[in-house]
């Protein structure tokens, strides 16, 4: 093997050596350098992404084909990093507020950031389980990073206690896939699942049962889903706003490779476990937030929703849904890290506030955010002509396409019926009086995010061309 | 033959017999001792299967590190386990049923075990014969090269568990004594000893 050998796994080298150098810098500097840190951080996610960008178009694989660099990771890789970054920008006044500004919080995005990228470039079952895990295993940190807080450190225990009880599931599919495959790598087990005819094997099956139980616990969706609200609430506010972008994006990618690529041959087998989670995932989100009161709670209803709808497109199983896919998460990606901006900057005079209520009164003393957050809510909604309409348009379209007429009716009443609990969010901030209004100025980064975000949600449809081409040539790749 | 047969049966009766032992021992104490003649016993069962790297391992980390955190963390923690166990027979009844039906369920499952054709060339690495390499040797050969990918990914995980660790719990206490010995050794007579003169029957 020569080094010239690696080029496909250049990013993530560069990231997680980026990584240990600043932790390094951390450690020497002492705890004043959490600033620098985090914006050296930044700047390595930014170098990463150019090292992404500039990767050539076609499929690369390195390590005997356990990773795999296509069109698909590097678009989920771009989301990724650009989700990651925002998460560090977003906290940093947070953190320095609430004394957790400590050094190793970037760090920890960054070596989660390494292994989101690791599990959307997985290409065999142990490389997938081995991103997973550095993955989860920051997140488990970060969600219990305010260790003096009650709440935090029991969400860290609860995500920590039951992402193990998931990963168990999925390490124990994996093992009934592999007894049954005779093989760990997603090329040798499609080559297998083909020669053994269009019925797999029982066992392969309950295998494949249990891969996806334990995928769909990282990703969230019904009926592995109890512990989203808790961890949601518990964890601080920059960290919720970090867990509900780029892990889900690379968990739900992840979930599309997992199960099109080695089991693409056998679609009529697991599609409907995808159609069931889907559809209930898509009912919860809209039915649950609407007694929610806590909007930390009540964005992870609606990510548990958001994250239905995506599956509708996995539940197609074909290239369009998967276009429909990627779309989705772009358009999430930008709406919901435009609505964490928002709560961010929710404060009375000060400390965080959390409650819907308190959003009372907001559009006379803060024009700018409320048109901005009622923006990201009509999107989140679906209303047109904003960007979310058209995620949802095109995931219903492959839908429509693939004959899940059910299931695209399913999540068409859904939206309508979360379009409540985000209209009256809407409804607070323009037309009830405040008690007490929130008073704090805007912290520069938090505006600029809300500003970046919100001109891509408001002013999507104007031009959204290159992302349909960059969605429909990444899709295209994981179709061969 | 019939050595090795004899062996065999020793190691597996006392590692079963050991097994049961550390759930039905009264003295978590007892408990975790039992669970170590267990990793003993199984590390046996790998010597006579030829795996004498992983027997070595299993005595190494499983006695030396996990089952001694084990013993530490039960001896720390006061925790009634008599109390624990108080509502065992009260759940035996429903444990039981889902243990059968999970145990019907993988028997159903083995039963219609069909592997794919050419399931055994397919494998990953051809296995050469014990003799001409030994068990080290073979892994470090393709730990090295052919996982080198995921030999470094544990790495980062284990960075990651050692971060959070130090996160979690690291805590910087004021007014704590550490020993600096620039500082003891830089230090001159008249700053460490002080003479006073003590007048009869005063005291200081």
């Amino acid at each position: 093997m020569t080094f010239a050998s690696l080029a496909p796994v250049y990013p993530e080298l560069w990231l997680a050596v980026a990584a240990m150098a600043l932790l390094l810098l951390g450690v020497f500097r002492g705890e004043g350098s959490t600033r620098l840190v985090s914006w050296l951080g930044v700047a390595a996610l930014v170098v990463t992404l150019v090292l992404v960008r500039a990767q050539p178009a076609e499929s690369q694989s390195a390590f005997g084909g356990m990773f795999l660099a296509d069109g698909f990771a590097r678009f989920a890789k771009l989301l990724i990093l650009i989700g990651s970054g925002f998460a560090i920008v977003q906290s940093l006044g947070y953190i320095k507020y609430n004394r957790m500004d400590r050094f190793e919080y970037p760090v920890l995005i960054l070596l989660a950031s390494v292994g989101m990228m690791m599990m959307v470039s997985a290409n065999d079952l142990m490389s997938l389980y081995l991103g997973l895990e550095l993955q989860s295993l920051s997140l488990y940190v970060l969600a219990a990073f305010k260790r003096d807080s009650e709440r935090a450190t029991e969400a860290g225990l609860k995500y920590f206690v039951l992402g193990a009880l998931s990963s168990g599931m999925l390490l124990y599919g994996s093992s009934l896939i592999y007894g049954f495959t005779g093989s760990t790598g997603f090329v040798q087990i499609a080559e297998a699942v083909k020669a053994s005819g269009s019925h797999a094997s029982i066992g392969l099956i309950v295998g494949i049962v249990f891969l996806s139980a334990g995928l769909a616990f990282k990703v969230s969706a019904v009926p592995f889903h109890m512990w989203v609200p808790d961890v949601y609430e518990g964890a601080p506010t920059p960290v919720t706003a970090f867990f509900a972008v780029a892990p889900k994006i690379a968990a739900v990618a992840l979930f599309c490779r997992a199960m099109l690529s080695p089991f693409g041959d056998i679609a009529a087998d697991w599609q409907q476990i995808i159609i069931v989670i889907s559809a209930l995932s898509m009912l919860l989100g809209a039915f649950a937030a609407i007694a929610q009161n806590n909007i930390k709670r009540l964005m992870a209803y609606s990510s548990i929703g958001h994250v239905g709808y995506a599956l509708v497109g996995l539940a197609a199983g074909t290239e369009e849904g998967v276009r429909g896919i990627l779309i989705y998460l772009a358009i999430y990606l930008a709406m919901n890290v435009g609505t964490f901006a928002c709560i961010l900057s929710m404060r009375h005079r000060d400390s965080l506030v959390e409650g819907v209520s308190d959003l009372a009164g907001l559009a006379k003393t803060h024009p700018f955010m409320a048109f901005l957050l009622a923006g990201f809510m009509f999107s989140l909604a679906g209303v047109p002509p904003l960007a979310g309409f058209f995620g949802k348009f095109y995931i219903f379209m492959a839908a429509i396409n693939a004959k899940l007429y059910a299931l695209a009716v399913l999540g068409m009443l859904s939206s309508v019926v979360s379009a409540y609990y985000y209209l009256r969010i809407v409804k607070i901030m323009y037309f009830d009086e405040a008690d007490e209004p929130l008073s704090k100025p805007l912290r520069t980064e938090l505006g600029a995010v809300m500003g970046i975000t919100g001109l891509f949600t408001l002013l999507f449809f104007v031009y959204p061309a290159p992302l349909l081409a960059a969605a429909q040539a990444a899709a295209k790749t994981l179709f061969p | 033959m019939i050595i090795h047969a004899l062996a065999f049966y020793l190691f597996a009766a006392i590692a079963v017999a050991s097994g049961f032992m550390v759930i039905a021992a009264r003295n978590p104490v007892h408990s975790v001792l039992f669970l170590i003649l267990a990793f003993f016993n199984a590390a046996g069962l790998f010597v006579l299967m030829g795996a004498e790297f992983l027997a070595m391992i299993l005595v190494i980390v499983y006695v030396g590190a996990v089952a001694v955190l084990f013993l530490f963390v039960v001896m720390m923690l006061d925790i009634n386990f008599v109390e624990l166990r108080q509502g065992f027979l009260q759940y035996l009844p429903i444990g039981g049923l889902i243990g059968f039906i999970l145990l019907v369920e993988l028997l159903l499952v083995l039963g219609g075990w069909a592997s794919v054709p050419h399931v055994a060339s397919s494998g990953a690495l051809p296995i050469p014969p014990p003799e001409q390499v030994t068990n080290t040797h073979a892994l470090g050969h393709v730990l090295y090269t052919k996982y080198v990918y995921l030999f470094q990914g544990s790495g980062l995980i284990l960075l990651v568990a050692m971060i959070g660790a130090i996160v979690l719990t690291l805590r910087h206490r004021p007014g704590v004594r550490r020993q600096d010995i620039a500082v003891q050794t830089y230090r001159r007579r008249d700053e460490a000893v002080e003479v006073k003169k003590v007048e009869p029957r005063q005291g200081i």
